[in-house]
């Protein structure tokens, strides 16, 4: 029962973040500190996890698949599929569940300890749309972290190729463009795009609707990062069901 | 001037306001006393509209409060000022933007105007050389006072205060009810103070509400809390030997 009640509160939440909108001026500003604190600030450590853990899917390609039958070139393209179809999308986006989820939920779930969002409401403000509504849309330039995560595993995956003797450059760059199909980086973005979506609203939920004080903002934090990581898992299943099974 | 009639809200079976009629006058310090749990703050967050109530009304020079549609209740609330127990400012933002934000949301001042209102705002609450500390950086008193500039920054028609001397030093508390009463003076507010402080209750109290188990038990001034002879009151008031004494100098005086 509490999770179907939070699941409509969740639905009406978003409904609300809508409504009663912020001045643009106003707006505008924190939707820029978003994109600062939420997008650019996770583009360092996105970047690192991206091109090492790219590094090691290579290597453990080329050590599963190290028989003269299987021809190189398929460590390329295995780290490419890998990569792009769901160590980006999917494995990023549980990174940042616990990166931005938990600073969204922190934050707002401090804010309400402090009573700065009664303090916003008082004064007649939509506190969803002037909380939620930024980090939303600053969220919608997620799949450019995405991309940026795509080209650095394949670059990483590369680096450990070629300076690890696994395969030659030719070979991994042969890989990596084998049997390509666009559409794989449409269903990746798609994915990427609604990925982002949840990393905007979940985190945000449980930090506006939070009760107590700091250490409910903790386990606020706690529960945000796994059921956000839950949704995230339960919609990959899904989509990649439905747009490649 | 607000008018409460028969304002009654529960929160399940809890019944926490049983009916609650009173009048907080224009340009008066209009206090709100009580002991804990007697429903002091549930009180205030239905005057602020913060909570849902189950009957009764609560109208703003006439116009009842849940007749008004979202935009009158929005217009409604940017005349409304609040100081927050916890001071409530935002952490993010530097004294100077805390107290511009409410120009900001709901003026279209240019920017050079909204910084002479806030220079002035903080000059008249004393803080004229805080504007770039962000809150963390000052003091109890002074976010106090910063959040009393950011509630009057937009010439609200109504203030309220949620224990604003909670957690200050004796003389901080005596001047944050000063520039309370001043400033309720000055622009003809209609101030309403949440308090568990004594001090306040004789210093600024020209209204008082007393509250008990949810209901109104006594309604006065500081001048007539000396007379009182209700129990609960001088029970509530006096219930340090300092007040017992002070209470029975005045009366031994006044007789």
């Amino acid at each position: 029962m509490t999770y179907l009640k939070n699941i409509g509160a969740y639905f009406l939440m978003i409904a609300e973040m809508f409504r009663k909108p912020t001045k643009w001026g106003v707006m505008k500003q924190l939707v820029l500190k978003d994109i600062d604190d939420l997008i650019i600030g996770s583009l360092g450590i996105v970047s690192f996890i991206a091109f090492f853990v790219g590094g090691v899917v290579t290597i453990q390609t080329a050590l599963n698949i190290d028989s003269p039958l299987i021809p190189k070139y398929l460590v390329g393209f295995a780290t490419r599929q890998s990569v792009i179809l769901e160590f980006a999308p999917t494995f990023i986006s549980i990174i940042m569940a616990g990166k931005v989820g938990s600073f969204i939920t922190s934050s707002i779930g401090t804010m309400r300890v402090t009573e700065q969002i009664d303090a916003l409401e008082v004064m007649g403000i939509n506190a969803l749309n002037y909380l939620v509504f930024p980090k939303f849309i600053a969220l919608l330039l997620y799949p450019f972290v995405i991309s940026i995560a795509m080209f650095l595993g394949i670059l990483g995956g590369m680096a450990a190729c070629v300076y690890g003797g696994y395969s030659s450059l030719a070979d991994y760059i042969t890989g990596i463009q084998t049997d390509f199909e666009t559409f794989h980086i449409t269903y990746a973005f798609i994915k990427t795009f609604i990925f982002a979506i949840v990393l905007a609203t979940i985190p945000s939920y449980y930090g506006f609707y939070m009760k107590g004080g700091a250490l409910e903002v903790g386990k606020a934090s706690t529960t945000s990062f796994v059921w956000t990581s839950v949704v995230i898992i339960l919609l990959n299943y899904l989509l990649t069901d439905m747009m490649l099974g | 001037m607000i008018e409460v009639e028969n304002l009654h809200k529960s929160f399940g079976d809890a019944h926490i306001l049983k009916g609650i009629t009173t009048t907080f006058d224009k340009g008066k310090t209009n206090l709100i006393i009580g002991q804990s749990g007697s429903g002091k703050t549930v009180f205030l967050k239905c005057l602020l509209g913060l909570f849902s109530y189950e009957s009764g009304s609560i109208s703003y020079d006439g116009d009842v409060f849940s007749n008004l549609n979202d935009d009158e209740k929005r217009n409604l609330r940017a005349r409304i000022g609040m100081v927050f127990q916890g001071s409530a400012l935002f952490d993010s933002m530097t004294i100077a933007e805390n107290v511009m934000f409410p120009l900001k949301m709901f003026t279209k001042q240019s920017k050079s105007e909204m910084e002479d209102r806030v220079n002035f705002v903080l000059k008249r609450v004393n803080l004229p050389d805080a504007h770039n500390k962000m809150p963390s950086e000052a003091s109890g008193g002074m976010q106090k006072r910063v959040a009393i500039a950011r509630a009057i920054v937009n010439n609200p028609k109504y203030l309220f205060c949620d224990e604003p001397n909670s957690g200050l030093d004796p003389k901080t508390a005596i001047v944050i009810d000063n520039l309370i009463q001043e400033i309720t003076d000055e622009y003809q507010i209609t101030t309403v103070i949440n308090s568990h402080d004594m001090n306040s209750v004789m210093e600024i109290g020209e209204k008082i509400v007393f509250l008990k188990n949810g209901l109104k038990e006594w309604e006065g001034s500081k001048d007539t809390i000396f007379k009182t002879d209700n129990a609960s009151v001088t029970d509530f008031v006096y219930s340090s030997n300092l007040f017992k004494k002070v209470r029975k100098m005045y009366l031994d005086e006044n007789s």
